[in-house]
């Protein structure tokens, strides 16, 4: 039986892929529902479970649980009430993937035994040791679980206990990762979102060339990755570069095109060339590179190391390990302390200032194509972790097509997933312990990060909302999706077929994340829309189907106001004798001076926030203190002492839902009635004034997370011992007893 | 840093952008800001500036120096740039100054440069030129002479001013008929004239709700054992569960620990109200250090002794000098420049959110004991009108959803602020100039401070928005209005015009788009650290760099608007096709045509 099965939990090597076809889980699967384990996925297997456990409530300070089975699979850890779920209504958003009771192997962050009331992380060397009384779970999705061991027959807790540590803790190897066995085993037919663009084919390239009005050269060399591994399929490189040094050093310090700015200037990004040798044949080679991405326009350029000015990406990593701390709160006194010094704290992880310094560096990129339109090229040691978050942010700030959903999944695509980006390394998918040669890092959350604080400060250029950002961060440690499993393009296609031939088959279906259905339904996917979005081309865009893209494109023009002095425009235009006078050196590093870009970056905002604002046009951050704020319905969605019930942003973005819906009855009924004169029933359609669906009241700041969790409606309030420790001022004792009378006024 | 000479944006930009934000709607309301300035009626140009030379400078911190031409009106500093276009323009009334200083030997050539230290927290500097013309008064003068008219023996402005307004400002709060609102008088409570003339408690409105069985002399008894004679007196009562909010100042208990027999039989006569609890909470706002303090001088809290069935419970909830301090340090740290990277522990060094969170834990504490335990509460802090006026006005909003609309929160602030004698003139010191005095400290606007932060936290609960609450706090320093300027109920002169009477005749500007009534929905706001923000859009507002460039809110006001024309246009049809019944269906199409294009989002 699997249910009970502890055969699972006693094969240490977990090739399962190979033991269980999916025949077989499907007919487990269908006798009656009364056994204790959720409804498994494909491919899912149980290794053991526990029963009785007692899952506390996070949200009192009291032992008080719910007592169920937990229970390990391949997939997650999971626990099923013994009592009966809830009224399914409250399920708003409900994960198809898994629920609130699961945790997806990949999800888990740390697991802490509670010994003898100690608290201790439990570590790969602690798994012979006793079984704790209690094991808490953090997440990277931030949820905290506590499961109580205490209910349960001892051999079982061992094997619970053993069994979750070793699949959480134990570094595995790509192969035994869930997703191929769900890719295994899912019906085939699981279809590609179709209307992001993938980035993987020679089209798509040429077409977002098309679309920027760019006019460089397509490298289809790499197409079985003979040349680099390092690089995608295909790219695009300076028009200028010959095709000797394309191969010189495999992909190393090779200009790859990433977006074209519409006055011809563009900007790319490129891999740090090894420790140049005594030849000069690197520095010739690095020169070429550098005339040729300023051929591109009006021979400029301006060179950017990233490494040089940004966080390395293990800065990043401390940081965020700091930062996130603060948001796995075991319980209320916690909370409460770590309410005290808030502020400070926060500020002390520096996690704030990581993602202030990347918008930063992105504005000053913006400056340089906008106002300058200068070719700009940045680069890093790898050229996929830092080059990504700049160029992904810069291209959202001046192209509005990467504001709308759609267009966004398809900058992730391109910058990040073809374009390299080492997800598996840096999510840390397999739990290497070997840091040095991995380096786990959260730069694509860095990123996301970035691209809410944009969100934040101008929700309506964005059709995406903050909803879809924090469902995206999660599904980063879901280890379904191929998205974020490789390392590059090359480990992605050479793993897939390598399993594919393994399990003698065709291709895998591995689902790309951006197939949002295999997690939500349409109605929780609404929840992804911003409703205040100002689409003002919705219309346009209906009746025109190819010159999409290329009116798109005009939209990003900035207002008039805003365009390059007229001289550089005059030469643009201009003969070649005038180009030849500009080509005076107009390679130029950035401004050496350390304070000097910020200030320059500063007036360069003013500017802009001077004209009227245009959704669809340029878009700034501000990026001073009071600005950079916390993405609160990430970092404090699970926590229950900050729980506004009523209240939130709920409050306004249902309100918003409902007056759209209002608004599109009402066109429909107008345009129906313009068709028809049928009086009667569309009379009945009419909506009434403003009535808003009573359950907003009901509805927590946390929605559409946790919403079935059952906040109290009681105030969180802190407690008196803890204000009496806070300290504020001398004055208020010294004061009360110096002043006079007035002093206790 | 940022230095001066930074090409920047000013403070105020008219013409600029419409939208820039609720820092340039403050006065158009009685003028618009538009050279020359419409005067308000009664204000008399005193002074047309002595830099007819356009010799001023401004030096503004965020754009730097400006010349222009600077006028003092006897309400009024305005100054306008002439080199810039859109012009620059300051406009501020003399009341927000609470402090002129001049800037001697700061340069050689006989320039005249002073500071202006305001209270809406932001500092203004001028240069000008010495006058050669001696007769004529110099602006240093006329500015202290006119922005601290109590001190010089002049009128405040507001008994000058004689705007009509087509509302009068004071028939919004009657106190019987709000009493009447909460069905009060009732079997257990009565409405006593002891205070009619204000004989029992000069700081106390002429009528008091107090428990039937308790009489008036019974009350004068109580009077003297209560500080300032404040007695316990009914604030608010809950309509279902018959729980009360109830208000008064410390007894005066002293270190011998004095009983008061009235007292007590007041207070059980308070519990013995509502039949649902029998016991009864006094919050005592204050930490308890600060209570013990207190009874070195006579005052004190109530024994659990003398006070059956009583808990006592400490708010620690600090006093207005640790207030003052605390915005001192904030505006140092928001003004005029904010220091990026240190910016949060900054923020924390100033306590500011510390204490907006004690009060807002303190309210909490007593809305939810009122709701959720059915049991009265009695609030007091040492002389019950600061923290105690800022706990029960805020445990208010939270309970009953009538204050959360645009005419009952001017109840709210009439009756639990103005009505039970917060001391406005003293805490703000109008018309002062001595700006040390250790009685001000910004009481009011830490409690403005957290409705907002209530209005963030409920989006949508609220029938004002956050430029109301910048409007109500730009006049409690104007002196424009009569509503702010004095001590008590009894201070107050009918003459001057009342704040209400200009918020009501342009309420549409302080309307929340998506405010939704549930009649009995009681607010839980969370009082953790974590949702507690700076209110930029008041403290920050000087800085154009943190402005927004369209608030959103502008965006659901276009929704709304939509919505009224699309369901407007539905109902134009209706009504064309009932009249028409069914014969003619050629007209019916051409309106409908012209409707498509119309839209700019969904």
């Amino acid at each position: 039986m699997l249910s009970l099965g502890g055969g699972g939990a006693k094969s240490t090597k977990p090739s399962f892929v190979s033991y269980v076809t999916p025949e077989e889980i499907k007919s487990e699967k269908e006798p009656p529902k009364k056994e204790k384990h959720p409804d498994l996925l494909p491919g899912e297997v149980i290794f053991c479970s526990a029963d009785p456990v007692l899952k506390h409530t996070q949200d009192d300070l009291s032992q008080r649980g719910i007592f169920g089975t937990l229970l390990c699979t391949n997939f997650r850890v999971s626990f099923v009430s013994d009592e009966t779920p809830l009224e399914e209504m409250t399920q708003h958003f409900k994960n198809k993937l898994y629920g609130e009771n699961d945790i997806p192997l990949m999800c888990v962050d740390n697991i802490y035994g509670v010994y003898d009331e100690k608290k201790k992380l439990i570590t790969k060397g602690m798994l012979k040791n006793k079984c704790p009384s209690k094991m808490i779970i953090h997440c990277k999705d931030l949820r905290v679980f506590q499961f109580c061991l205490t209910y349960t027959k001892e051999e079982d807790a061992k094997k619970i206990f053993q069994g979750i540590a070793h699949h959480c803790l134990e570094p595995k190897s790509l192969k035994c990762v869930f997703a191929f066995s769900y890719a295994a085993s899912s019906s085939p037919e699981v279809q590609r979102s179709q209307r992001t663009v993938m980035f993987d084919s020679k089209e798509d390239w040429t077409q977002e060339m098309k679309r920027t009005k760019a006019n460089l050269r397509i490298v289809t060399e790499n197409e079985n990755f003979e040349f680099s591994m390092r690089l995608p399929k295909f790219f695009i490189i300076p028009a200028a570069v010959t095709d000797e040094d394309i191969s010189k050093f495999p992909g190393k310090g090779l200009p790859v095109w990433c977006w074209s700015h519409h006055s011809g200037c563009a900007m790319f990004k490129a891999s740090t060339l090894p420790v140049p040798q005594e030849d000069g044949l690197m520095q010739g080679y690095m020169e070429r590179m550098l005339h040729a991405v300023a051929h591109t326009h009006l021979y400029s350029l301006k060179l950017e190391d990233l490494s040089e000015t940004l966080p390395t990406i293990q800065d990043i990593q401390q940081s965020y390990n700091k930062f996130k701390q603060f948001f796995l709160i075991d319980n209320s006194t916690d909370f409460w302390v770590s309410d005290v010094k808030w502020f400070s704290t926060l500020e002390n992880t520096g996690w704030l200032d990581i993602i202030r310094q990347c918008l930063q560096k992105a504005v000053e990129v913006v400056e340089c194509l906008e106002k300058e339109n200068t070719n700009v090229l940045i680069m890093e040691e790898e050229g996929s972790d830092l080059c990504c978050v700049i160029s992904s942010l810069v291209q959202i700030m001046l192209d509005p097509h990467f504001r709308t959903l759609t267009g966004f999944q398809g900058l992730v695509q391109k910058e990040w997933v073809a374009g390299c980006h080492a997800f598996l390394d840096r999510c840390n998918h397999l739990y290497q312990k070997d840091k040095e040669c991995h380096s786990p890092s959260p730069v694509f959350l860095l990123f996301l990060e970035c691209v809410w604080q944009m969100v934040q400060q101008h929700s309506p250029a964005f059709q995406f909302s903050e909803t879809y950002l924090t469902v995206l961060s999660d599904s980063i440690h879901v280890p379904i999706f191929s998205t974020f499993l490789f390392n590059s393009a090359y480990q992605r296609e050479s793993t897939m077929k390598a399993e594919a031939q393994h399990l003698q088959r065709g291709p895998l279906n591995c689902p790309a994340v951006w197939d949002w259905s295999v997690q939500f339904d349409c109605k929780a996917q609404e929840l992804f829309i911003n409703p205040l979005y100002a689409d003002k081309l919705k219309q346009d865009k209906a009746i025109r189907k190819v010159p999409r893209a290329k009116h798109q494109r005009q939209l990003s023009l900035p207002s008039s106001a805003f365009k390059t002095p007229p001289k550089k425009g005059f030469f643009k235009d201009e003969t070649e004798s005038l180009k030849k006078m500009l080509r005076v050196k107009r390679i130029s590093r950035w401004m050496a001076s350390p304070d000097s870009p910020a200030a320059a970056t500063r007036e360069f905002y003013e500017t802009w926030q001077r004209r009227p604002l245009d959704y669809h046009g340029l878009l700034l951050p501000c990026l001073d203190g009071p600005a950079m704020r916390l993405w609160m319905q990430r970092y404090l969605r699970w926590i229950p002492e900050v729980q506004i019930l009523g209240g939130g942003p709920v409050a306004i973005t249902s309100m918003l839902a409902e007056l759209l819906s209002q608004v599109q009855d009402l066109r429909r009924e107008l345009d129906m009635r313009s068709c028809w004169e049928t009086e009667a029933e569309s009379l009945q359609l009419r909506p009434g004034p403003l009535a808003l669906t009573r359950t907003s009241l009901r509805l927590s700041s946390s929605f559409p997370f946790a919403s079935n969790r059952n906040w109290t409606f009681k105030p969180a309030i802190p407690t008196s011992l803890l204000q009496s420790l806070m300290v504020t001022d001398r004055l208020a004792s010294q004061e009360d007893e110096t002043n006079e009378v007035i002093s206790l006024v | 840093d940022r230095g001066v000479g930074d090409q920047r944006v000013g403070d105020q930009q008219v013409g600029d952008r419409g939208d820039r934000g609720v820092g340039d709607q403050r006065y158009q309301c009685s003028c618009s800001c538009q050279w020359n300035p419409d005067l308000e009626p009664g204000a008399l140009i005193f002074i047309s500036c002595l830099s007819v030379g356009k010799d001023v400078t401004y030096i503004c911190p965020f754009v730097g120096a400006l010349r222009g031409t600077l006028t003092v009106t006897n309400f009024r500093l305005f100054f306008r740039g002439i080199s810039r276009d859109p012009a620059f323009v300051l406009d501020l009334p003399l009341g927000v100054v609470s402090r002129v200083e001049r800037i001697s030997g700061a340069s050689s050539r006989g320039d005249v440069s002073y500071v202006l230290v305001c209270k809406d927290v932001r500092t203004l500097r001028f240069v000008h030129k010495q006058p050669d013309d001696s007769l004529q008064k110099s602006v240093f003068e006329v500015l202290t002479k006119f922005a601290f008219p109590v001190s010089n023996s002049l009128p405040l402005f507001a008994l000058e001013y004689n705007q009509v307004f087509p509302e009068n400002g004071w028939k919004v709060y009657d106190a019987l008929a709000e009493y009447k609102r909460q069905g009060l008088p009732n079997e257990s409570w009565r409405i006593s004239k002891v205070n009619d003339h204000y004989e029992l408690c000069d700081s106390y409105p002429a009528a008091l709700v107090v428990p039937v069985t308790i009489t008036d002399d019974e009350l004068r008894r109580v009077a003297a054992f209560r500080a300032k004679g404040r007695i316990p007196v009914l604030s608010w009562l809950h309509p279902e569960s018959q729980a009360a909010v109830v208000r008064c100042s410390q007894p005066m208990s002293g270190v011998g620990g004095k009983r008061c027999k009235d007292d007590e039989k007041l207070l059980q006569a308070i519990m013995d109200a509502n039949a649902q609890s029998h016991k009864l909470f006094i919050f005592d706002a204050r930490p308890s250090v600060n209570a013990a303090a207190n009874k070195m001088k006579g005052g004190g809290c109530e024994s659990e002794d003398a006070y059956q069935n009583a808990e006592l419970v400490f708010l620690d909830i600090h006093n207005i000098h640790v207030m003052r301090e605390s915005l001192r340090k904030l505006k140092e740290v928001v003004y005029p420049n904010i220091e990026e990277s240190h910016w949060l522990s900054n923020l924390e060094s100033t306590h500011w959110l510390e204490h907006i969170k004690l009060i807002l834990a303190g309210a909490l504490r007593i809305a939810d004991k009122v709701e959720s335990g059915k049991t009265s509460v009695v609030v007091h802090c040492s002389d019950g009108w600061d923290r105690t006026a800022q706990l029960t006005s805020l445990s208010l909003i939270m309970l009953d959803s009538h204050y959360r609309t645009i005419s009952g929160f001017q109840k709210l602030i009439e009756k639990e602020w103005i009505s039970f004698g917060h001391r406005f003139q003293q805490r703000v010191g109008h018309g002062d100039q001595n700006h040390t005095d250790a009685d001000r400290s910004p009481i009011f606007l830490q409690f403005i401070d957290c409705v907002w932060q209530m209005t963030q936290q409920f989006p949508a609960a609220f029938e004002f928005n956050e430029s109301f609450l910048v409007t109500v706090l730009d006049h409690l320093y104007s002196c424009l209005f009569g509503t702010f300027l004095y001590n008590s109920e009894q201070q107050r002169v009918k003459e001057v015009i009342s704040l209400w009477s200009f918020v009501n005749s342009q309420v549409d500007e302080f309307i929340n788009p998506l405010y939704v009534h549930y009649p009995a929905h009681v607010l839980l706001p969370s009082v953790s650290i974590r949702h507690l923000q700076l209110w930029v859009s008041y403290y920050i507002r000087w800085n154009p760099r943190v402005r927004p460039q369209q608030p959103v809110h502008q965006r659901y006001k276009e929704l709304l608007a939509k919505r009224a024309e699309l369901q407007k246009k539905v109902e134009e049809l209706q009504r064309e096709v009932h009249n028409r019944a069914s014969a003619s269906s050629e007209r019916a199409g051409s309106p409908t045509r012209s409707i498509t294009p119309v839209q700019t989002f969904v």
